[in-house]
């Protein structure tokens, strides 16, 4: 009763005329005031404001002017920019499925796995714990010539030739997703292993008497089951690797996104135009396109997915 | 024991060569996903004269090198500016999130839809669309190079009140209704009966900020400029340049931005895998 008598001393008597459900009224607003001005000024203006910036030819040194469309058609114009884009949309659709097959298969298997269990699950899970520019590092070692490089001295006392890896523009992008891949696995093997779980066993028992096989069970019963678990990790990995930048920029610092670009992404060509360059009004297009690219693929994903 | 007797058949399987071999190709794998790791920190504990030496325990294993590293002062620095900051956006988001996140589950008035779908739509917008107007920000108000600078755009997420809101949508009104007629008002009852009963989310939503924002490369490197200021990442990404080649350096400075997490993990795996998989199914 305290609470309560304080309130009514505190607000002239007005707060204790007030019904319950006009209190609620006033104590839920009260709870958003704070978030909802963070929301408006640290998202909403923020987002409207890059709308804006890609329409002008803003730098660091002098005042943005209106220019209209045109950082857009340049970057439809710009060599480097398609580039990017190929890469960009290369470690999505290397990295997606590679990442999805391997982790599947991982928790399959580990879900029947009783010996050693948790264990065998914190090695695969240990990755993605780690912080992806330092893991970078560890990665770029991996992959020196030898007598440093541990790929390259494996590769050498197999007898198989030495790879040049970061070196070449073939082999720099598979290499720099492996990383990124390999932090990712642990994460979606523990949703897998979660969504697995969820799938009432009645539902195997059933087919067993049925007599389904092995394999006409996974196909028939797991995989259907399993889809709203996989349109999740589909469109949270996709995302993911659209916007692929810690690894590619650490990998190697001499040259980010290279050797000759092969390996920027589009993330890394924002902050090279943005912070090397400092044309802000130029990058801030290309980030409105990296809005759009992300927008329709989780769209269609998402569209996909449900149809099916 | 009761169920084992029941149904022997499916409780205790045979021992299958195949579920051997399965057994041991998932570990074989899993010896591999760590491979990176024990690497790297067998090599930090290695000095210049064995690096290429690579063989994964250390003839001669020395902390030499993490004495010259933490000795030296920036690492310990980065450190605690990465604690500092992880610690901070963490506590601002299991207050602030499930604060929002209860709010929308909880009370019945009228917007209460608008400002769900607004705070909900903010997950399309990619943070790198909002970095450039958020320097502009840092530097007009002199956020640039500060605690608060590196910190300000993620101390509330979507992510997190969408989570929030889903599970306080599983606490029973009974019990709200309870508290308010025993005259709590409506900050305690949500502090005090409402919070207790969402722990496990809340250790989720904690779990992932504070490891989102201790791994954060992309946002701290651009609105640091002093070294002093670096987040461990940011710190070690600038150490590692000018190392150059010494390995065993770079090694045992990836190791100091690792371990932390890692070691933590060990202590709470139970948790941490618990709240990864409520994240991933709800959110």
């Amino acid at each position: 009763m305290s609470a309560v008598s304080h309130r009514e001393a505190a607000s002239g008597g007005l707060w204790s005329r007030m019904s319950l459900g006009q209190k609620q009224v006033i104590w839920a607003w009260s709870f958003l005031a704070v978030p909802l001005v963070f929301y408006v000024v640290i998202r909403f203006w923020p987002t409207f404001q890059a709308f804006y910036l890609s329409t002008t030819d803003w730098t660091i040194t002098k005042p943005a002017a209106f220019v209209g469309l045109e950082n857009y058609w340049r970057l439809f114009e710009d060599p480097l920019f398609w580039q990017v884009f190929r890469n960009t949309f290369l470690y999505l659709i290397l990295g997606t499925p590679i990442s999805l097959l391997i982790s599947f298969v991982v928790a399959y298997y580990l879900d029947r796995v009783r010996f050693m269990h948790s264990f065998i699950r914190a090695l695969y899970f240990l990755p993605f714990l780690t912080t992806a520019a330092a893991m970078a590092w560890v990665w770029r070692w991996f992959y020196q010539p030898v007598p440093i490089g541990v790929i390259n001295d494996l590769l050498s006392s197999l007898g198989v030739p030495q790879q040049p890896f970061l070196r070449s523009t073939t082999q720099a992008l598979p290499a720099v997703l492996a990383p990124a891949v390999w932090a990712g696995l642990g994460f979606q093997i523990i949703i897998f292993l979660a969504g697995l779980r969820a799938i009432p066993v009645t539902y195997y028992e059933a087919a067993r008497i049925d007599g389904l096989s092995e394999g006409a069970i996974l196909r028939k019963i797991t995989l259907p089951l399993l889809k709203p678990t996989l349109v999740f990790l589909v469109v949270f990995s996709s995302i993911g690797f659209l916007r692929i930048f810690d690894q590619v920029y650490n990998i190697n610092t001499n040259d980010p996104g290279g050797p000759l670009n092969s390996t920027k992404p589009l993330v890394l060509m924002i902050y090279q135009t943005a912070f090397s360059s400092y044309e802000m009004g130029y990058a801030a297009a290309q980030t409105v396109v990296l809005f759009v690219i992300l927008l329709v693929i989780s769209l269609v994903q998402l569209r996909l997915m449900r149809d099916r | 024991m009761k169920a084992a007797a029941s149904s022997s058949s499916l409780a205790m399987p045979k021992i299958r060569p195949s579920r051997i071999l399965a057994w041991t190709l998932l570990f074989i794998g899993g010896v591999i996903m760590v491979t990176p790791l024990l690497f790297m920190l067998s090599t930090s504990l290695k000095d210049a004269s064995q690096v290429y030496d690579l063989r994964v325990i250390p003839e001669a294993p020395t902390l030499d090198n993490y004495i010259e590293i933490l000795g030296d002062g920036r690492f310990t620095r980065w450190l605690i500016n990465s604690t500092i900051v992880a610690m901070i956006v963490t506590l601002s988001n299991v207050f602030f999130d499930s604060l929002v996140g209860y709010t929308l589950a909880k009370f019945r008035f009228r917007g209460r839809y608008i400002v769900f779908i607004a705070i909900l739509s903010t997950l399309m917008i990619p943070t790198e669309m909002l970095v450039l107007p958020w320097y502009l920000m840092a530097s007009q108000f002199g956020w640039l190079d500060s605690y608060w600078g590196i910190m300000f755009p993620g101390m509330m997420t979507a992510f997190g009140t969408f989570l929030m809101k889903q599970f306080f949508e599983g606490v029973p009104d009974d019990f709200l209704e309870a508290a308010r007629i025993d005259g709590l008002n409506e900050f305690t009852i949500w502090w005090k009966i409402a919070m207790p009963l969402v722990t496990p989310a809340l250790s989720a939503l904690a779990i992932f900020t504070f490891l989102g924002n201790w791994t954060a490369f992309f946002w701290p490197l651009i609105v640091t400029t002093s070294a002093e200021l670096y987040t461990l990442p940011v710190g070690l990404s600038s150490f590692a340049v000018e190392q150059s080649i010494q390995w065993e350096k770079i090694m045992t400075g990836a190791s100091i931005a690792t371990l932390p997490t890692l070691i933590i993990f060990l202590f709470l795996q139970r948790y941490i895998v618990r709240g990864v998989m409520l994240a991933g199914l709800k959110g």
